[in-house]
């Protein structure tokens, strides 16, 4: 009851929501860069939202199915070809022994999502399933997915037939090669000269090919702090936009680490980071800036409408 | 405590961060985890975590959830805001962590002091001058950070303070002493850095298999002895 990679991509690594509570050890969170997409899919299955799956970037990997089993693609879509047929995502698919996934090309978005109906088997480290490439722990041996690893499937399912229910659109990002994503002003975007503050919402940044996993570095006429700034590090969060001493900005991402020096001046909104999350370099992004209320009430909004998906599918499994 | 510096702001729509200034002191950095311990025992409904910091306590939580418990607030911000500041108010100067003191035995030689001559030249010292000095001071555990169990301490005698590298080691040996201005450090897991390397540490500072994956914590006391 396993998926065997026969060829691993060029980074695929098992992750989760996060592993929280360590941050005051140095310990950041990891986890899914675009967290709606591992959840949407998992809720699809059935599933724990924060059961593990894998995130797959471009080139993909290639996987065998050793046994019958549904699984479920989302976020970036690298035309998925389950045994040469083209299987989309946001849907379930049912898997036979012997079928190899492959993914033709990169439509739109850097990073996929797979998940199982039932989990993988993976060890939690401090509570979470994800990969901390850092201290080489968590997810799959703390590693990035090799040739020949075998990931244990939870559960035989007694039923491996696909269920034709959907996602509603509206739930799922509107990704894009150049979004427009809404940020919250910062402990220092006050510290910005007025021009700075201008420029940062009404020109459009490049992102750059120095960006990863722990952050993505912006290029962009420099912004610039009314008058230079003394900082002592304090706590970052997945979200914030740093300014660098050469003016240029850098966004930390889901493995940034746990602390910086340099000036907070603005934060991704949670309900944008999977617009953010899903670009790669010399994509292009441009912010707008909105309050804190504002990017409250835009995560409550997706929640309630998550809770509808949530009990639409739960309601369908039980009528089974 | 109420204290008209204190400055408190998101740190996005998830968390916030309470800055009691923006100094490296010991009494700001006991108010910074003294904060965050407290928060993290009351807790609230949506707490994720508090992470204390040099002169700051940042306090993740899930605002969906706050928005739920405190619908009378207009934000989560402003729940969590409140809860911050009355935990504040009850804070005074005996609400300390008790602190513990670790004895970090290092090693100084040629081979694991990459920067000992360096500092010692630099501060118009002799490398044993450096490591006595170095080795008559407690230094407070500040804070956490960079990596899993990398401990950002002070202060080092102004004596021997010598600024980071200007071009950061690609890769630095685990258990790495270093120090950065006033600021000392180990180098908890095997990493690039830029600090000046004065020994190396046989003890693990990071246990991953571990309940409580790193050896020290903040507020801790560490004072460093030559490795026999």
């Amino acid at each position: 009851m396993s998926i065997l990679v026969q060829k691993p991509g060029i980074l695929t690594t098992v992750q989760d929501l996060g592993r929280f509570g360590y941050r005051r050890f140095g310990i950041n969170p990891n986890g899914a860069m675009d967290h709606i997409a591992m959840r949407l899919i998992n809720i699809l299955l059935g599933n724990d939202e924060n059961e593990a799956v894998l995130e797959m970037h471009f080139p993909a990997p290639q996987l065998v199915f050793e046994c019958d089993a549904v699984f479920s693609l989302g976020g970036a879509d690298f035309e998925a070809e389950l045994d040469g047929e083209q299987v989309g995502n946001w849907r379930q698919i049912a898997a036979k022994k012997g079928d190899v996934l492959k993914f033709a090309g990169k439509i739109v978005g850097n990073r996929s999502y797979l998940a199982v109906k039932r989990g993988f088997k993976i060890n939690p480290w401090l509570g979470s399933a994800s990969t901390n490439a850092v201290a080489n722990i968590g997810g799959f041996d703390g590693r990035k997915l090799e040739s020949g690893d075998r990931i244990e499937i939870n559960e035989q399912l007694i039923s491996t037939k696909a269920d034709p229910r959907q996602i509603s659109a509206s739930l799922i990002p509107a990704y894009s090669k150049f979004p427009t994503v809404r940020i919250i002003a910062g402990g220092e975007f006050a510290d910005l000269t007025g021009e700075s503050q201008d420029a940062l919402v009404k020109q459009n940044f490049t992102i750059s090919n120095a960006s990863n996993r722990m952050g993505f570095r912006l290029r962009g006429e420099p912004l610039n702090l009314a008058i230079p700034l003394e900082m002592i590090s304090a706590a970052t969060n997945y979200g914030t936009i740093q300014l660098l001493p050469d003016g240029q900005l850098i966004v930390l991402m889901a493995d940034g680490q746990t602390a910086g020096g340099y000036p907070r001046i603005a934060h991704v909104v949670s309900r944008d980071l999977p617009l953010l999350a899903q670009l790669g370099a010399n994509d292009k992004v441009a912010f707008h800036l909105i309050t804190g209320r504002e990017a409250e009430d835009l995560a409550v909004e997706f929640e309630r409408e998550l809770s509808f998906f949530r009990i639409g599918c739960r309601l369908q499994a039980n009528l089974k | 405590m109420n204290d008209e510096t204190i400055r408190i702001f998101p740190l996005g729509d998830s968390a916030l961060t309470v800055e009691f200034g923006n100094t490296i002191s010991q009494s700001i950095n006991k108010k910074a985890i003294a904060l965050a311990n407290r928060i993290e025992e009351k807790s609230f409904p949506g707490f994720i975590e508090s992470v204390p910091a040099y002169a700051s306590t940042t306090i993740f939580y899930d605002l969906v959830r706050v928005r739920k418990h405190f619908p009378d607030l207009p934000t989560a911000f402003d729940a969590v805001k409140d809860i911050a500041e009355n935990v504040l108010k009850t804070l005074d100067d005996s609400d300390e962590t008790v602190s513990r003191t670790v004895e970090i035995p290092v090693h100084f030689d040629a081979g694991s002091a990459l920067d000992l001559a360096y500092v010692a030249e630099a501060r118009g010292l002799t490398p044993a001058q450096v490591i006595e000095i170095f080795t008559s001071r407690t230094y407070r555990v500040f804070m956490l950070g960079f990596l899993p169990g990398f401990t950002y301490m002070g202060e080092v005698d102004e004596r021997m303070a010598t600024p980071r590298k200007e071009s950061p080691r690609t890769m630095l040996p685990k258990g790495s002493v270093g120090v950065a201005g006033k600021q000392t450090g180990i180098y908890s897991l095997e990493s690039p850095g830029g600090w000046q390397i004065l020994g190396r540490t046989d003890v693990e500072m990071f246990t991953p298999a571990a309940d409580q994956p790193t050896l020290l914590q903040p507020g801790d006391e560490v004072r460093f002895i030559a490795a026999s």
